[in-house]
């Protein structure tokens, strides 16, 4: 009873508008994240295809990344290469030329 | 023409089968052939809610997989005849549904009734796919709460995509109802208010229900709450919610238990 006294009298903080702001911020997120997900998808298969005739990869160490910033924001493309990679480079190009 | 219709919010305990019930019987009451079929395979209440829950004999399930026909299963509800329930199984799980099977049994009650209103059960999963599946409009129910609001901005995107209406590249005719809503906490900055909801989901509002202890009430004795006690706030609300789908204009305003907790919110709102 007291609280409810306390709270009555004194300075009450709204929650409503910080509810909302987390709302806005969050679902712009995800909203984003869902409409995104097959463009990502794609772009991830076309670099791996496009790297993938010069260096040997595995598809699992290409990370295609999209952060939405609130005026830019950036694709991180991120291919993990094999240390013997220009060697398998080399063979691509010998198979090629033959 | 027939209407289907989900009652749906993804996040679950936030008044789907109280507001199926509750709609359902207001529309049955306005004059329409109504059937409100429960989705929630396994976890079955709109029967309990609905006060019919010593007669189901065959269920959804059953006429899905041809065991039972339609008419078997169908409830006829003791205070509206012109108010069915199709109950879900109890005994099943929701894999027992299958997308053909819903189409066909939907399809067979267009047929019977002028508004199939399907409950949706919570989470985004195969029951509650297949309960939006074939509808034409969705009444998403949202308590001013934040988990409650994400969830069903998800539901949203779900029924944009993921419904054959959608697939065809037509719409489906969404409603925010918006349940457990308290004006002075809201009046008061302690809840998110109806504007900051509808703004965030971008999506028309069918209804306000107020946080009542009459929906409690209601359950408890099996009577949807708008048969219940016609006069009580919530009840007014939903019969408002009803008469909007059925394409009436209804002035909006939230039903109060007390006089002055209205003239305070409008007061507040119109600032």
């Amino acid at each position: 009873m007291s609280m409810r006294l306390l709270r009555l009298f004194g300075g009450r903080e709204p929650t409503a508008p910080v509810a909302r702001e987390r709302l806005q911020i969050l679902l712009a997120h995800e909203r984003g994240l869902l409409g995104q997900s097959d463009l990502l998808v794609t772009l991830r298969e076309e670099i791996l295809a496009v790297v993938s005739k010069h260096i040997q990869l595995d598809p699992d160490k290409v990370i295609v990344k999209l952060d939405r910033g609130k005026t830019v924001s950036t694709l991180e493309v991120d291919i993990e290469v094999p240390n013997n990679f220009d060697k398998s480079k080399a063979a691509a190009e010998k198979r090629m030329a033959g | 023409m027939a209407k289907v219709l989900v009652v749906t919010s993804g996040k679950g305990g936030v008044g789907k089968t109280t507001s199926t019930a509750a709609l359902g019987a207001a529309l049955a009451q306005g004059g329409q052939s109504v059937c409100v079929v429960d989705f929630d395979v396994g976890l079955r209440n709109l029967d309990l809610v609905m006060g019919a829950e010593r007669r189901v004999v065959f269920d959804l399930i059953n006429v899905v997989q041809g065991v039972a026909k339609l008419p078997q299963a169908l409830i006829r509800d003791k205070r509206l005849e012109n108010l069915w329930l199709l109950p879900a199984s109890q005994t099943r799980d929701k894999d027992a549904l299958t997308d053909d099977g819903v189409g066909r049994v939907i399809g067979e009650l267009r047929s019977r009734f002028d508004w199939i209103l399907c409950d949706s059960p919570a989470g985004i999963e195969r029951g509650a796919t297949l309960a939006m599946r074939y509808v034409d409009e969705a009444v998403i129910v949202t308590n001013p709460e934040v988990s409650s609001v994400r969830d069903s901005d998800r539901i949203i995107g779900m029924l944009d995509s993921k419904t054959v209406r959608a697939e065809r590249g037509e719409r489906v005719e969404k409603h925010v109802l918006i349940t457990r809503y308290d004006p002075t906490r809201a009046a008061r900055g302690e809840m998110l208010n109806i504007d900051d909801i509808l703004e965030i989901l971008a999506t028309p509002l069918l209804g306000i229900i107020p946080e009542s202890q009459d929906v409690l009430k209601a359950s408890n004795v099996g009577t949807p709450v708008t048969l219940n006690n016609a006069h009580s706030a919530p009840a007014r609300a939903y019969v408002d919610a009803s008469r909007r789908l059925m394409g009436e204009q209804v002035a909006m305003v939230v039903p109060a238990e007390r006089k002055g907790f209205m003239d305070r919110l409008l007061g507040r709102r119109a600032a």
